[in-house]
């Protein structure tokens, strides 16, 4: 398994270009926790908190939204079409590529 | 004012097994924290999931794990302060701290241990204009005393178990009850959610779905807000709004106490005792940091127990003391119960 590139953009606006491991069993929260970025990801990746919703700018296939993360973003705020929980989206080799910006705090 | 040797700042995990390593030092505890019970993040967040890297069991509920720590330091009797956010700490010339919390209640203390997590829970607020206007003049985000809202006019929004239950609850109190929701499905227990479509159906609880609230109306006092429903605007008259969205953990006061912070975090010796830049200030659990910090209950279990150890020789400077095993010394609790290890038995086998 190799690793894939992510580009995340931050509040500020600027573009992280980060190398994220296939083989760790990490989510895209955890990837911006790993490299300092300011997601909090407070209930740790239950998505019981939307701390780590983000916007997903390019044409991945990502996993199908659960029921939990759907009713999550039905309560969190700043919420687009194109907004997913971090934590739920699991790093695999076919997100090489993947780019995503950061949602507001709230 | 309240006296006691260690004020714990934070009652989750940490907080709690603190009052047990500092019973064992005869030490007495008391706890402040911002929500309305024991346990904190695992209390309020996720009580009903598994936890399943505290050394010995394989596996917990993080509300049992709570319920359990309340048990352990049962015979130490701890003193609560609940529902109240540790807002200020003064230094006296004893050497002692008065921390004063947002309801003015007063604390005093010759050690201060901070276990407040990733901070005090404060109530997500939506985007509206004006919302602040209309704070404590109709708009609530926490439901303080439910009598205030007899025979009144009550929206609510959010989709959670809070919204569910405080919607079923107040429609025996108020004069009548809006529940809006941006979507159709709500996230609660199950028992909850019927309860709320039975009301609807029976009229007690007039229920929008798919909606948002989007502007609050009126002078001094709310008096209406605008429900937009596919992509209709309409205006609904109320007493109050009461948006429940969730919490969020905010670190608040204690970052103005003068403490280092870094990262959100407040920076502690770790080679020594979890003190704090400020002597008689402790920090303990996840609001720490450290080279090497992990935000783990476990670790926090660790640094409480250290941290007693230390705030007994800061209170007792002169007195000698060497830990002791709860297996050969048993807990003797401040309610002068004891528990001990089972004498063995000496007796010849005829």
């Amino acid at each position: 398994m190799s690793d894939i590139q992510i580009k995340i953009k931050d509040r500020e606006g600027v573009v992280h270009e980060v190398t994220a491991p296939t083989d760790m069993a990490m989510n895209l929260m955890e990837v911006c926790k790993a490299y300092e970025l300011p997601v909090e990801g407070t209930c740790g990746g239950m998505a019981m908190c939307a701390s780590c919703q983000c916007y997903i700018l390019s044409d991945h296939p990502l996993p199908e939204m659960s029921m939990d993360e759907d009713l999550m973003l039905s309560e969190a705020f700043h919420v687009q079409e194109n907004s997913r929980l971090g934590c739920q989206i699991p790093i695999s080799e076919e997100l090489d590529g993947l780019e995503v910006e950061l949602a507001p705090e709230s | 004012m309240i006296k006691t040797d260690i004020l714990i700042i934070g009652a989750g995990p940490t907080g709690l097994f603190a009052v047990f390593e500092a019973g064992l030092l005869k030490l007495k505890c008391h706890l402040i924290d911002a929500l309305p019970q024991p346990g904190g993040q695992c209390a309020e967040i996720y009580p009903k999931k598994p936890i399943y890297d505290i050394p010995g069991f394989p596996e917990v509920l993080a509300g049992d794990l709570v319920d359990n720590l309340m048990e352990q330091i049962k015979p130490f009797d701890p003193g609560f302060t609940l529902g109240e956010r540790a807002e200020t700490i003064e230094k006296q010339e004893d050497g002692t701290f008065i921390v004063t919390t947002n309801r003015g209640t007063r604390h005093q203390a010759p050690v201060v241990a901070i276990a407040g997590g990733l901070g005090s829970f404060e109530p997500r607020k939506p985007q509206l204009e004006d919302l602040e206007k209309f704070e404590d003049k109709g708009v609530e985000y926490i439901i303080r005393d439910p009598e205030m809202y007899r025979d009144k006019r009550v929206v609510i929004a959010g989709g959670g178990d809070s919204a569910l239950d405080w919607s079923i609850f107040l429609s025996d109190v108020a004069a009548d009850v809006t529940l809006v929701h941006r979507r159709n499905e709500f996230r609660g227990a199950l028992d909850s959610v019927e309860k709320a479509e039975e009301l609807k159906q029976k009229g007690k609880i007039n229920l929008i779905t798919p909606a948002e609230i989007t502007a609050l109306h009126g002078e001094e006092n709310l008096t209406a807000v605008t429900v937009s429903k596919n992509g209709e605007d309409h205006i609904l008259e109320t007493d109050h709004f009461i948006p429940l969205f969730g919490l969020s953990p905010k670190l608040g006061p204690i970052a103005n106490w003068g403490l280092e912070i870094e990262k959100n975090a407040i920076k502690v010796d770790n080679t020594l005792d979890y003190q704090t830049n400020v002597p008689g200030i402790y920090a303990i659990g996840d609001v720490n940091t450290y080279p090497g910090k992990l935000k783990l209950i476990l670790c926090g279990f660790h640094e409480a127990t250290l941290m007693c150890q230390s705030a007994y020789k800061r209170i007792f400077p002169d007195k000698r003391y060497v830990m002791k095993y709860t297996t050969v010394s048993g807990i003797d609790g401040f309610d002068g119960s004891r528990k001990e290890a089972e004498k063995a038995v000496i007796k010849s086998i005829d």
